[in-house]
């Protein structure tokens, strides 16, 4: 029991980690500010979020357990309201998508 | 046969790997970012990362005390976030504006300075023109 305790925390762990270098990446990699802001509100928390929760698995203290579970639910409620406001500052204030962008629903909005 | 405690063991340093490679991505993010948004959102993603490093080093010591600093950490992540957002609104253009504003400022500036040296020199050569004259009355009061 202790064993695969290890284990699923083991895992989670580098699952966690992978989804933090995938954020990155996305940062890195994609054009314009709106899809990077995809990448690392959903991936970046994602791998956050596992990592607490591995630390929780991990743990035999319920104390431990309980704040790291709190710091989950703190993160995914804050990380897509950051997000969001940032993306909307930016876009109201005029930074354009990327070229590339096939569909701009805030546009057809303000034509309306 | 591989001990659980070895796999452990090893994840955790792969763990600790990946995260300072992200961390070193996002930073190459946040130098390079051509706009102040592609910053902040770097700022935000370090935060993140920040976050997995205190849990696992908080798995790989025991010392779990380090999750109230994490979520700490997450609130002021989450507050600078915000607030740099209230920023780029209230700033209210981006850096095609203030660029264009620069070179708007510069050509005044050159034209403002091609018009005063043009006013110098129209009054240098008034004051000569007076100089003559003044040294021409002088010169005939003299004769007289």
């Amino acid at each position: 029991m202790n064993d695969i305790i290890t284990l699923v925390s083991a895992a989670f762990l580098l699952i966690g980690s992978a989804f933090a270098l995938v954020a990155s990446i996305g940062l890195l990699r994609l054009p314009d500010l709106y899809t990077r802001m995809h990448a690392a509100s959903k991936a970046g928390t994602m791998g956050s979020c596992l990592m607490l929760i591995a630390l929780a698995i991990h743990t035999t203290d319920v104390g431990t357990m309980s704040r790291a579970l709190a710091g989950v639910v703190f993160f995914l409620l804050t990380a897509p309201v950051s997000s969001h406001l940032l993306a909307k500052a930016a876009y109201t204030v005029g930074y354009r998508l990327h070229p590339t962008s096939v569909t701009d629903e805030m546009a057809s909005q303000d034509q309306q | 046969m591989i001990s659980v405690q070895s796999i452990f063991d090893h994840a955790v340093l792969a763990a600790l790997a990946i995260l300072c490679l992200s961390f070193l991505i996002t930073i190459y993010r946040i130098v390079k970012g051509p706009t102040l948004p592609d910053r902040i959102l770097g700022l935000d993603m370090l935060v993140a990362i920040a976050i997995g490093f205190i849990t696992v080093i908080g798995i790989k010591t025991g010392y779990t005390l380090y999750v109230d600093v994490a979520i700490a950490l997450g609130l002021v992540g989450f507050l600078a976030t915000v607030a740099f957002a209230r920023f780029v609104l209230s700033r209210g253009k981006t850096e095609d504006d203030i660029l264009a504003e620069a070179q708007q400022a510069a050509s005044d500036a050159r034209r403002e300075d091609r018009a005063a040296a043009k006013e110098q020199l129209r009054r240098d050569a008034g004051n000569q023109a007076r100089n003559i004259d003044a040294a021409a009355s002088r010169s005939g009061d003299h004769h007289e």
